[in-house]
């Protein structure tokens, strides 16, 4: 592409990198903010706090019984990661591989928990997980979770598997392999790093699902972030501070999964495959 | 004898069945229909009937109450208010930060920040803005310093509050999907224009901008759905009571401090139609605005 070197072409440019600088700076503005609070043994109305200290971490743990709340976390976020994955992935595999009447129906259900706020269908699908006795229950919170998670794994992995060559898999049952071999030696190594970046994914999203765990947990069963907007809500009941430490414990849960993910996954190939410019 | 033509029937029954695409492989979509049904379908089409059945008054008593308060159906409004231009917003500034970000060599570490927000969660951005935005908080106190302002600026608590934690959240979804659907279309297009004596400004909207308007359509929608649909940041750092009582707060009052789970589900659904009404509205437009082949554009 010829590269542009008029003045307004050059202006413009400037601008938008000035936009981006702006939000970036804003951005680590806002969680220097907690992190540093978070460390501050005082802090009231000057540039920087008075001290520094790390005990709102050793109290953050302790009121907000942070251990059960990580281990009720973690259950929950990876139940529903592999529930996902368990039922996505087959059906991503049949909508790529097939086309049958009503496919395009299919796929509107499909899309449907993607396109319909959280709350709108989270209120009902709390209604009704309190009438059948999960309402609280850490499945039910798996189970309310899974709505919007399943159909993301199929969305995200229509086209991955699309791209396979279904010739490989014709030329394994050529050479005698039954369906679990073709799946177990052929399929299974080849999908796995879609289904691995799609899980990712999944896993970062359940973390910060805060309307439908909110919806639908109960006092045993809230997620961190749940616990996290509560302690916000009731601010003046506990020192800033502590609150502090614990959105710094949940701000790391969910960037060292971003991190790992983002190694597997290019963000930007997530809707389509980028092409290169060739020159 | 009539065992072998009933066997012969079945086997061609299979096969027929084959020839539309429906074998062992298509029933692998059975689990995640069951599922969708039970947890999404039902749970949908109870709460529609339970809208139906008030706790006082006849089947349409919860949609009367929420079209005659202005308590009520304001929220409409405020969401509207919020949403719609959040939205807007997003998409005008993703787009021109996507084309810049095409031409990087390198994107990885950009996007990986641009798109840090989502990892941080509603909840977390609010938590920050409180400190960050407050009138104690290092922004006001950049731009005393520097002598921008002669009072600190109030962005928490009120409109621009919400508006703020919605655009913060909201830029890395819009972002990432532009940026996909712009590294989508095919390099040699621009080349083309630009070999015929196109211009940046003719470019783009020539050729970009008719390829990139399916696209726009449904990054518009996507983002839409997770504005229309806030909650937390409205009440941490909005203006709960008043300017910013958006309708999923009137939900969530309905179900959780009123235990009037119909009125919840009423309000749920008007919630619901309201959304894919303005969603709806962007498709429909799209197509007005231009028809033709989308799928030139994919590689």
């Amino acid at each position: 592409m010829p590269k542009d070197t008029t003045i307004s072409a050059r202006l413009w440019a400037f601008a938008i990198w000035t936009l981006v600088g702006l939000f970036l700076i804003n951005l680590l503005g806002l969680i220097g903010s907690v992190v540093t609070s978070s460390f501050a043994t005082r802090w009231l109305g000057t540039w920087l706090p008075a001290g520094f200290t790390t005990r709102w971490y050793f109290s953050a743990w302790a009121e907000f019984q942070l251990d059960d709340v990580l281990t009720v976390t973690f259950q929950i976020v990876f139940a529903v990661v592999f529930l996902s994955g368990l039922i996505g992935v087959p059906v991503a595999y049949a909508m790529a591989r097939r086309n049958f009447p009503g496919k395009q129906l299919v796929m509107i259900l499909f899309l449907l928990p993607i396109l319909v706020p959280p709350v709108t269908f989270g209120i009902p699908l709390a209604t009704v997980l309190y009438k059948v006795g999960l309402g609280g229950s850490i499945t039910g919170v798996i189970l309310a979770n899974l709505v919007p998670t399943v159909p993301f794994v199929i969305l995200v992995m229509i086209p991955f598997i699309e791209q396979v060559d279904p010739r490989i898999e014709s030329a394994a049952r050529v050479f005698g392999a039954n369906t679990r071999q073709v799946f177990l030696h052929v399929l299974l190594p080849i999908l796995t790093p879609g289904v691995l970046a799609a899980l990712l994914l999944v896993l970062v999203r359940t973390i910060a699902m805060f309307e439908l765990t909110f919806l639908t947990a109960g006092p045993t069963s809230q997620t961190l972030v749940v616990a996290l907007y509560y302690s916000v809500f009731a601010a003046g009941v506990r020192a800033v501070q502590s609150i502090d430490a614990m959105a710094v414990i949940y701000m790391l849960t969910t960037l060292v999964w971003l991190i790992i993910a983002l190694r597997f996954v290019n963000p930007t190939q997530i809707v389509a495959r980028a092409k290169r410019e060739a020159n | 004898m009539s065992g072998a033509t009933l066997n012969e029937e079945r086997v061609s029954l299979r096969t027929r069945l084959a020839e539309k695409g429906i074998d062992g492989t298509t029933l692998l979509i059975l689990p995640g229909i069951i599922f969708i049904f039970a947890l999404f379908v039902y749970p949908f089409c109870y709460g529609l009937w339970l809208s139906f059945q008030p706790k006082v008054g006849g089947a349409l008593a919860n949609y009367e109450k929420f079209f005659s308060q202005p308590f009520l159906y304001n929220t409409i409004w405020t969401t509207m208010r919020l949403a719609l231009p959040v939205t807007l917003i997003n998409l005008l500034i993703s787009l021109p930060i996507a084309f810049r970000v095409r031409l990087m060599r390198n994107q990885r570490l950009l996007t990986t920040l641009l798109i840090l927000p989502i990892t941080l969660g509603t909840v977390l951005v609010a938590e920050g803005m409180i400190f960050y935005l407050g009138p104690q908080g290092w922004f006001n106190r950049i731009l005393l310093t520097f002598g921008l302002i002669s009072a600190p600026l109030k962005l928490v608590n009120n409109y621009w509050g919400v508006f703020i934690s919605l655009v913060i959240t909201g830029f890395p979804f819009t972002f990432l999907l532009i940026l996909s659907y712009v590294t989508g279309i095919d390099p040699s297009l621009e080349q083309a224009a630009a070999t015929l004596g196109a211009n940046a400004r003719n470019r783009f909207r020539e050729v970009f901008f008719p390829l990139l308007l399916p696209g726009l359509a449904i990054t518009f929608c996507l983002a839409f759905v997770q504005a229309y649909s806030v909650l937390p940041s409205a009440v941490l750092v909005g203006d709960p009571a008043n300017a910013t009582r958006v309708i999923s707060i009137a939900a969530y009052q309905a179900a959780t401090e009123e235990y009037d789970y119909p009125m919840a589900s009423a309000i749920a659904m008007i919630m619901g139609v309201t959304q894919l009404g303005v969603v709806a509205l962007v498709l429909a437009l799209r197509s007005l605005v231009y028809r033709g082949p989308v799928a030139a554009a994919k590689g």
